[in-house]
């Protein structure tokens, strides 16, 4: 029955590995701003689509 | 570039409406040349995507001339700096205008605008931009003026040079963390206990089940769990029984009786009970500190006050020194829109000091050399010289902070109803105890001693202890939505007790900046008015600009002669025709003079040396203000504190409710003083203010409402933050207050009925781990459940 110790060590060994992941990210002050990233996220297309064509874009004016 | 003449364009950059004059240029139209050139600025790097994430992101570029030469000043900028090694540089600056997505994205590619800004990132909730620059290639000056340039103007005032970066408190969420982790890894730990399996190797490994459930539960009593045995101590040494006595005390006994119960094979111990209730309690304190990163409730005059001015050296010379170094008599140069730190003597130049902010007089005062000028006032007209009198710490306005109003902690001083209830409840619970403890003694002694433990633990008055923290959470939230932003959430609960409530006049009740015209006296041609209005548009004087934009649109003719007198009026003539515009005296010294009790602001006319009228100034109400008073009057007392003169009195008399008291020339610290005052006849009050002038004020009440136009300008500190545009509202945010105090109680009621059923199982001494495990979760969800659905219900009706 010694293989509730090898499942008992993994389960525990997972589960500290995510809290010491939760821990580092805390101090690495991943929760102080829980916004900006979820943007900034999003403008990396953006920037990519940019990078070819050096030209201005075509306007696209959403102005009515 | 060519004017159209379409009004409804709004500008392609900062989405004002254009008028008449808009600017065209690359197909866009721009409302004036400083978008128009932040346009171009960002076409010509490739940045013109900021347009396409937003509608119309930016803000107008303002004028900088000689505003940041502070900032070459070595010593100040190393204050500013967090970093410097004399190349590399790393700043962190506060720009009120980050609003959008569009803001994140042009702040974060700043280095396409300049390479010598190596990277910024953008922490979009405290609206702040952290810069790293090469410090060899561009100074900081050069930075600020770049953003300033882009419509992204930083704030930089006092308080950043004194205030040391205070390191950010993140034990709450370790807390949190721990608990949570062990709660999840004890209830998976225990399932085998819940089911009383008698399998003969789940038996075998109880123990080291239990030892893993023990260890888990360490540092959850002593790291998760240590403030409440801090606060319980604290409260006890002060003599007073809070919420957290009986909650220390629960969980001091669960993990004692548990550990007991391991330790003699008796049972399985309570660590999941345990773990969870140190779980979710602070899982409600989490959710009740709900924080606007981007407000500050603590501000006094420091982030009011510019960081250095101007100063005149004896060889003529301007330098920039720090406010703090300005001494008495040195000669001090205060440039258009800038602010004057410490009270003054006019030497030179002419002053028109705009002091609503710190008296709460609405019209800007003209001065004369030799005059005393008072700090706090701000300069509105062309720059000026001016000799110091005091140091900045010694003037009349920063005196006000000295009053002992502003050493006091009022939410210490506060009880909550959770407190006031838990004095009770703590008494009740160890007589229950106690009485059943004596019982179980006489009748089967082995039973005693866990009955005891039982009550306490079953009795934890953890969903109690979660009502209020959940009610006010959510309910700042919605408040939060409605631009009604609190200091934290015993302000709910303060507010819920008021009954008298303050108002200040100037920018609180009335508009700071539109005022509404009326005209008294002959009327105007359209050729007059033509000739007014052209007349006006020279003129840089604030009642003129004022004049100007309030009246209609009329076609351009430029005089031939325009005279501006300062103090007086405008002069213009044109071939045949000639306007004095200006002061009654200047207008016509003999005819119509303005009656002395007029104490209005006003602009006389004469047109070809023959008296015309008046424009009467007035002050513009905010929309519904008469309501919240006729709201308001039913259930408070009410007043009105203001710095202004009696011009309005009567005005104010007939529209409001008879029984409001009208107070007028208040000084701050009368203000304070009144309040006091009622306060000692035992009224709690409610003040709600907007300027320098009420901070004392707004610190003395029971609460402090500062009203404000814009959020992210300075307000003076107070309890909550209020936009002006929701000021009819307020009666019915009040009325909000006393519902969750409501929901709060019932709540309360419906955790004592969970009590109930649990005492029962302890009292009758059979609370097994198992039942303890059930109860404390599910009295925390329906509270958690209950009061959130109930505070949204109610707030569903608030606009």
């Amino acid at each position: 029955m010694s293989v509730i110790y090898i499942l008992l060590t993994i389960s525990i060994v997972v589960a500290i590995f995510f809290f010491l992941a939760f821990i580092i990210s805390v101090k690495k002050g991943q929760f102080d701003d829980t916004y900006t990233p979820s943007v900034r996220m999003l403008f990396d297309d953006e920037l990519v689509q940019e990078k070819p064509d050096t030209e201005p874009l075509p306007t696209k004016n959403k102005l009515d | 570039m060519a004017a159209i003449s379409d009004i409804k364009t709004t500008c392609y950059h900062c989405g004002d409406s254009c008028k008449t004059d808009a600017i065209v240029a690359d197909g866009k139209s721009f409302c004036c040349n400083g978008c128009k050139t932040v346009y171009e600025i960002f076409s010509s790097s490739d940045l013109t995507c900021y347009y396409d994430l937003q509608n119309a992101p930016g803000a107008i570029p303002k004028e900088m001339e000689g505003k940041y030469d502070f900032l070459d000043n070595a010593s100040i900028a190393e204050k500013l700096l967090e970093f410097n090694d004399g190349t590399t540089q790393i700043i962190t600056l506060y720009i009120p205008h980050i609003h959008c997505s569009s803001c994140i994205w042009i702040l974060e590619n700043l280095n396409k605008l300049n390479k010598s800004i190596k990277a910024s990132q953008v922490v979009f909730p405290k609206k702040t931009v952290r810069l790293h620059f090469n410090a060899k290639e561009i100074s900081l000056k050069e930075v600020v003026i770049l953003l300033g340039s882009i419509g992204y103007e930083p704030y930089i005032s006092l308080d950043d040079y004194a205030s040391a970066k205070k390191p950010i408190d993140r034990s709450l969420i370790y807390k949190l963390g721990i608990a949570g982790f062990a709660f999840g890894n004890v209830m998976f730990l225990s399932f085998p206990e819940y089911f009383e399996m008698n399998e003969f190797w789940l038996e075998q490994y109880k123990p080291l089940f239990r030892w893993l459930m023990f260890s888990f539960a360490l540092p959850v009593f002593f790291y998760s769990a240590s403030g409440y045995f801090i606060s319980a101590f604290k409260g006890l040494r002060a003599k007073v029984l809070n919420i957290d006595v009986p909650i220390a005390v629960g969980i001091i006994v669960l993990f004692a009786r548990s550990t007991y119960e391991i330790i003699f094979d008796h049972g399985a111990g309570f660590f999941d009970s345990l773990t969870g209730l140190v779980f979710f309690l602070l899982l409600g304190k989490y959710f009740q500190q709900k924080t606007y990163n981007f407000l500050s409730f603590e501000r006094d005059f420091k982030s009011y006050f510019p960081i250095a001015v101007t100063r005149i050296t004896s060889g003529r010379k301007e330098e920039s020194v720090q406010v703090y170094d300005v001494k008495k008599g040195d000669r001090l140069l205060i440039r258009n829109q800038e602010l004057i730190p410490v009270d003054c003597i006019l030497i030179k130049g002419n002053a028109l000091i705009d002091y609503s902010f710190v008296t709460g007089e609405s019209d800007p005062i003209q001065k004369q050399s030799g005059d005393k000028v008072f700090a706090g006032g701000k300069q509105i007209s062309g720059a000026i010289e001016v000799e110091t009198l005091k140091s900045v710490s010694q003037s009349y306005l920063t005196q006000l902070w000295s009053n002992d109003a502003f050493s006091k902690d009022k939410e210490l001083a506060f009880t909550t109803l959770t407190n006031t209830i838990s004095k009770y409840f703590t008494i009740v619970i160890l007589t229950i105890a106690l009485v059943s403890t004596t019982y179980w003694f006489f009748v089967n002694q082995a039973l005693a001693m866990q009955v005891f433990t039982a009550v306490l633990i079953i009795a934890c008055p953890c969903a109690l202890a979660m009502s209020a923290p959940f009610t006010l959470g959510n309910t700042l939230r919605i408040f939060g939505k409605l631009k009604f932003y609190l200091k934290n959430a015993t302000v709910i609960e303060q507010l819920s007790k008021i009954d008298t409530v303050i108002f200040d006049k100037t920018g609180t009740i009335t508009a700071t900046t539109k005022n509404s015209i009326y005209y008294d006296g002959i009327p105007l041609t359209q050729k007059e008015e033509g000739l007014l209005k052209n007349a006006l548009r020279a003129s840089n004087h604030p009642l003129s600009r004022m004049l100007y934009t309030l009246l209609k649109e009329q076609d351009s003719i430029t005089p031939d002669v325009f005279k501006e007198y300062s103090g007086k009026g405008i002069l213009a003539k044109w071939n045949g025709d000639q306007i004095k515009i200006g002061s009654a005296n200047y207008v016509d010294n003999k005819g119509v003079q303005s009656k002395s009790e007029e104490k209005r602001t006003s602009i006389h006319i004469s047109i070809n040396n023959c008296y015309k009228g008046k424009y009467i100034f007035k002050n513009n109400y905010r929309k519904g203000v008469e309501n919240v008073f006729k709201e308001l009057e039913k259930q408070y007392n009410l007043a009105i504190l203001s710095g202004d003169n009696e011009g309005e009195k009567a005005y104010l008399h007939q529209k409001l409710p008879k029984k409001t008291t009208l107070l007028f020339h208040q000084k701050p610290e009368d203000k304070l003083a009144y309040i006091q005052d009622l306060q000692n006849y035992g009224h709690t009050i409610l003040m709600v203010g907007d300027g320098l002038n009420d901070a004392g004020a707004l610190k003395q009440s029971n609460v402090g409402i500062a009203i404000s136009e814009n959020v992210n300008v300075f307000s003076p500190a107070c309890d909550a933050i209020l936009d002006a545009s929701k000021l009819a509202e307020l009666p019915s945010y009040l009325n909000m207050t006393k519902k969750a105090i409501g929901i709060i109680k019932t709540s309360m009621v419906i955790s004592f009925l969970y009590n109930i059923v649990g005492l029962y199982f302890a009292v009758t001494g059979q609370l097994a781990p198992v039942v303890a495990a059930i109860i404390m979760p599910l009295s925390s969800i329906s509270v958690v459940v209950f009061t959130t659905v109930a505070t949204n219900i109610m707030g569903r009706n608030l606009k």
